[in-house]
């Protein structure tokens, strides 16, 4: 077989195919082969592909998260926690809300470094084990998760039970007198923060690499 | 390899001919209805040869011992075609918008002409089929029967019971109460615990960081588009090895028979 493809010129007019061209190395029938292939390929792609970008669009898009007034400066205090509706995602009623528990900054127990971002601590409601709401229990100072028993100190650092890390948080500051709640942030186990991270994904140790900050929420700048 | 004769129907569904006398030639309207049966048949097979694969499939042999564990698989296809049917009426009424999502099931359940039954239907079939499909697993497993040559056989039925599960997990968010969404936001969140790909897979689950507008459409259409079409074509696939390779005897049938007819040969 080998000796019988080595004596075929490569060129169709050689091998007397009838109506070949000079100098023409592809036969017209694997040409038609190739080009119907070819469209098939075009044709397809042109249907998977922007169906796909369309299903994955959404995790790579930023949606805005505008600060949202909770109340005056003076509504909060160091000593424990106001509950506050703030909205998540706007446009889809009661599902798009969230209780976030707001209290002044009390330098001596809050040991995380100061900045514009935390003159008030605003927790977070989701609890880091698979994002149940947890309530905090003013008899015991801390945060309670009712589904499978995490429990968080008055810091909102892990306790006991699942959860494995402290409770993510929100940016605040104060304009016109008025406590704004931000975008959300998460925090390791030294309160140090990350981009938001879903429940469930540690961020001490090597935890930050398996879990990698996504494309469409990010750290506020310079935090 | 030799050619295997295609099975012939049993001979109690051949027509007895006519007797001597019978009838003396006049056309009752029984014996019209049943040429125009024939007719219409005969018309169809003319045009697609179909009466060789049905008699493929409808005429096969079952090995001596076959019992009533070999319908759990018969069972879960049509605990699925109830899912199927009574899932095409109750997106007539279904809504998958947030903000209307509860509302218009809760209005299947109480205002809709037998919506409660429909509902309940699809709502305890859901139940009955992730039953099935596990005992029919446990018979598959227990009888040897995923062993050479039903090893590919295994495989696809070990697809459909996760994209069964898939429809379990998708079709809780829809009635959109309490349960529902916090279900599953728990279940984004153990898919989100995934190192590496599991934040990005949660991400697409919920089109975006956070349980948004869009998400329960996206399980919506997971639930009634995507699975069941690639459940009902991978149970075409199913059927057919289960057709092409045969049954097999239950393990404790023994081959005493056939080695004793052998002897006697």
């Amino acid at each position: 077989m080998a000796d019988r493809r080595q004596t075929k010129s490569k060129y169709t007019a050689d091998r007397g195919i009838p109506g070949a061209f000079e100098g023409e190395t592809i036969t017209r029938r694997r040409f038609m082969t190739g080009t119907v292939h070819l469209t098939g390929l075009i044709g397809t792609a042109a249907i998977i592909l922007p169906s796909l970008g369309f299903a994955l669009g959404p995790m790579f898009e930023k949606h805005p998260e505008p600060w949202q007034a909770v109340g005056a400066v003076d509504e909060f205090d160091a000593a424990t926690y106001v509950p506050k509706v703030i909205v998540i995602v706007a446009g889809i009623g009661q599902a798009g809300k969230s209780t976030v528990y707001v209290r002044k900054r009390d330098p001596k127990i809050d040991t995380e470094p100061q900045d514009q971002y935390n003159q008030f601590v605003a927790i977070s409601t989701r609890c880091m084990h698979l994002g149940c709401p947890v309530r905090f229990v003013e008899a015991a100072g801390r945060f309670i998760c009712p589904c499978h028993g995490g429990v968080y100190n008055f810091r909102g650092e892990v306790d006991g039970g699942p959860p494995v890390r402290p409770l993510d948080r929100f940016y605040t500051r104060t304009r016109n007198g008025q406590v704004e709640i931000g975008p959300r942030y998460s925090v390791n186990s030294e309160l140090k923060r990350f981009s938001p991270r879903d429940p469930g994904e540690t961020l001490d140790g090597i935890g930050p690499y398996l879990y990698p900050s996504r494309p469409s929420v990010r750290k506020l700048p310079g935090t | 390899m030799a050619r295997l004769k295609l099975p012939a129907p049993p001979k109690s569904l051949n027509p007895a001919p006519k007797r001597p006398g019978e009838g003396n030639g006049t056309v009752t309207a029984k014996d019209a209805a049943k040429e125009a049966g024939v007719t219409v048949v005969d018309w169809v097979d003319e045009r697609t040869s179909l009466s060789g694969p049905a008699r493929w499939l409808m005429f096969r042999k079952v090995p001596k011992g076959t019992n009533w564990f070999y319908t759990l698989g018969s069972g879960t296809m049509f605990a699925f075609l109830n899912q199927a049917i009574t899932g095409v009426f109750l997106a007539m009424y279904y809504d998958p918008s947030p903000t209307r999502a509860y509302e218009s099931a809760r209005f299947i359940t109480n205002d809709v002409f037998l919506g409660e039954l429909v509902r309940g239907m699809h709502k305890w079939g859901a139940t009955v089929m992730v039953i099935l499909i596990f005992l029919h697993m446990a018979r598959t497993f227990f009888f040897g029967a995923y062993k050479y040559p039903r090893e590919l056989n295994w495989v696809i039925g070990v697809a459909l019971v996760i994209l069964t599960f898939v429809m379990a997990l998708t079709g809780y968010l829809l009635p959109f109460d309490q349960r529902s969404y916090w279900a599953t936001i728990v279940a984004n969140n153990i898919t989100a615990s995934g190192p590496l790909v599991g934040p990005y897979l949660a991400d697409f689950l919920r089109a975006g960081p956070e349980f948004g507008a869009t998400t329960l459409s996206r399980f919506y259409s997971i639930h009634m588009l995507l699975v069941p079409g690639l459940i009902g074509a991978l149970i075409g696939a199913h059927l057919y090895l289960v057709a092409k390779l045969g049954t097999t005897a239950p393990p404790w049938q023994k081959v005493d028979d056939l080695s004793a007819r052998e002897e006697r040969a």
